[in-house]
């Protein structure tokens, strides 16, 4: 099933390869302890890996928030073979010297491009990882480190910060500031189950490497579009929408660039199929 | 099927002389909205008010029988009324929430709750109730219908606005002025021309004049939610109702419309895509 999920997103019709030993290191011997139950569920559950580029956590701590189901997720769902806050996993640091094979990758936070370890990290992660995910806006869109500009101690040559789908290819992008704890489990329940049909706008979203205020005016109003509803003012977390005559009308100097006014945005894309399989209508 | 899924069709009305004094019609949706406050299914609703009596739609929230009953009647310019769904969730702090709400904010309310790109409001909503909606209007609309084309001095003049019988109606001094709906073409939003329902199809219950007689509204109960709190609110006795086949002109218009709606707008999308410029993707 997962299988059919990554030849959909392009990914290699090989199995997945052997995991790799995750090197020697204290926790090896707690973790062996629950081993033998461990590796006879492994095999159906995706493994998931985590990467915080230049990022808050806020989307890493969004996914903590789906309180009633994480255990679920991650004890019986998924395994989590990468990442620094939620397993004590990453490359350069002091248990994994080597980045391990992923069936999905997360990735949070822009990269910068003058940090040699993140441009590396996160080109190790594409070719290591069956599907890359944009997770949250930083990722997507750059959100706040658009604004970046370097000249600050101690690397003020640290200036350049880029949505990851500048660099790699992306195949899903999941925005938000941060993105919502419901829309991640619903994902997350989405690539456990193969439902590529909940999955296609994110998919669709993928290459989007620019978002703000502007994308309603441009992409809605401009178009002719816009029937006053008043969804982005409800999705924007800054409060940075408002409503002149009908119509959002966006406080650039509020405005994050987190791209998810267009996204909610009834007018941007509607997904009927799945509004008529959850509502019986 | 012009009217979507849809559990029972009914006339209705408010049995509560208040709620009829102040209503566009039967005043269904003032009357399930003061139920579900007074029996916790709801704590709160996000409406269409008017706080300065202008015409102005101004997104609400509401939670009390009399802010419910303060915000009735049709505004016929645009709320963008769930942008005040922040507000009821972050604000008030309410967790079962009500909406009243047309068409497209029913599709972004769904949307919202398929797709919930933003954190905790959009499993907070409980109850939408739809509203029939066949196109919305600029005030700048609304001010050249009252001054240009039936001589008001202003639309601030006017009492009562309404849409029936083929024609857009504005009361002053208890006298009705009618301008032919033809008249109207033209001055409606450009959004509206892409929209292809007309009865709130997704809705947990939808509401509107059309098929019933003066005073009388046509309810279509749609989900199970929307069902309970409708049936509940008659057994209450605050509605009263009658079979859809007793009433004139009934099912068979308010089908036509939603029809012609969708035929129309539907063309119309053919029209924008066929040129180029961008209709919504639909999944």
């Amino acid at each position: 099933m997962f299988d059919k999920l990554k030849k959909a997103f392009g990914g290699s019709d090989e199995a997945p390869k052997a995991e790799k030993k995750v090197e020697a290191a204290p926790v090896k011997e707690e973790v062996k302890a629950e081993a033998p139950a461990e590796t006879k569920a492994a095999s159906a559950k995706p493994r998931i890996g985590y990467i915080h580029l230049s990022g808050c956590t806020g989307d890493a701590m969004s996914l903590t928030e789906n309180y009633d189901i994480l255990s679920t997720v991650l004890t019986d769902m998924v395994d989590i073979v990468y990442g620094q806050t939620l397993v004590d996993k990453w490359i350069h640091g002091t248990f994994a010297e080597e980045m391990p094979e992923m069936d999905v990758c997360l990735i949070e936070g822009s990269v910068c491009l003058q940090d040699e370890h993140s441009v590396h990290e996160l080109l190790e992660a594409r070719e290591k990882s069956g599907l890359i995910v944009a997770f949250g806006s930083c990722a997507v869109t750059g959100c706040f480190t658009t604004y970046a500009r370097g000249g600050q101690q101690a690397q003020p040559k640290h200036e350049a910060f880029l949505p990851i789908s500048s660099l790699v290819k992306v195949d899903a992008a999941l925005p938000g500031c941060p993105v919502a704890p419901e829309m991640i489990a619903k994902t997350v329940v989405a690539v456990c189950e193969g439902d590529l049909d909940y999955l296609k706008p994110a998919m669709d979203l993928a290459a989007c490497n620019a978002g703000c205020g502007c994308d309603v005016l441009t992409n809605v109003i401009r178009q002719g579009l816009c029937s006053g509803c008043g969804t982005c003012g409800l999705a924007c977390p800054t409060r940075a929408m408002g409503y002149s005559e009908g119509r959002p009308s966006c406080d650039r100097d509020r405005c994050i660039k987190c791209g998810t006014c267009y996204v909610m945005c009834p007018r941007s894309w509607l997904p009927e199929g799945r509004i008529k399989k959850e509502t019986g209508l | 099927m012009p009217l979507g899924t849809y559990k029972e069709a009914l006339s209705a009305r408010s049995t509560e002389q208040k709620i009829l004094d102040v209503s566009q019609d039967g005043g269904i949706v003032s009357s399930l909205l003061c139920y579900a406050l007074d029996e916790g299914i709801i704590e709160g609703a996000v409406v269409a008010g008017t706080p300065d009596e202008d015409w102005r739609p101004i997104p609400t929230v509401v939670t009390s029988s009399d802010e419910v009953i303060a915000a009735a009647g049709t505004k016929y310019s645009m709320s963008p009324t769930l942008s005040a769904l922040k507000e009821a969730t972050r604000q008030y702090g309410l967790e079962k929430v009500g909406v009243v709400a047309t068409p497209c904010q029913v599709q972004g309310l769904r949307k919202a709750k398929a797709y919930p790109f933003t954190r905790f409001v959009a499993d907070k909503v409980n109850l939408i109730i739809g509203i029939y909606c066949m196109e919305n209007f600029p005030m700048a609309s609304l001010d050249t219908f009252a001054t240009a084309k039936l001589g008001f001095d202003s639309l601030t003049d006017a009492s009562k606005m309404d849409i029936g019988k083929g024609k857009f109606w504005l009361t002053k001094d208890g006298e009705d002025k009618g301008l032919a709906i033809k008249e109207t073409h033209g001055y409606e939003q450009a959004g509206c021309n892409v929209c292809q329902d007309y009865v709130a199809e997704w809705a947990d219950v939808s509401t509107g004049s059309v098929g019933s007689p003066d005073g009388w509204s046509t309810v279509l109960t749609r989900t199970d939610a929307g069902e309970s709190v409708f049936k509940a609110a008659v057994d209450a006795g605050l509605i009263e109702t009658k079979p859809m086949d007793d009433v004139k002109p009934g099912l068979p218009l308010l089908e036509k419309l939603a029809k012609g709606k969708k035929d129309k707008n539907t063309a119309e999308r053919e029209r924008r895509a066929k040129m180029g410029v961008r209709i919504p993707a639909i999944y």
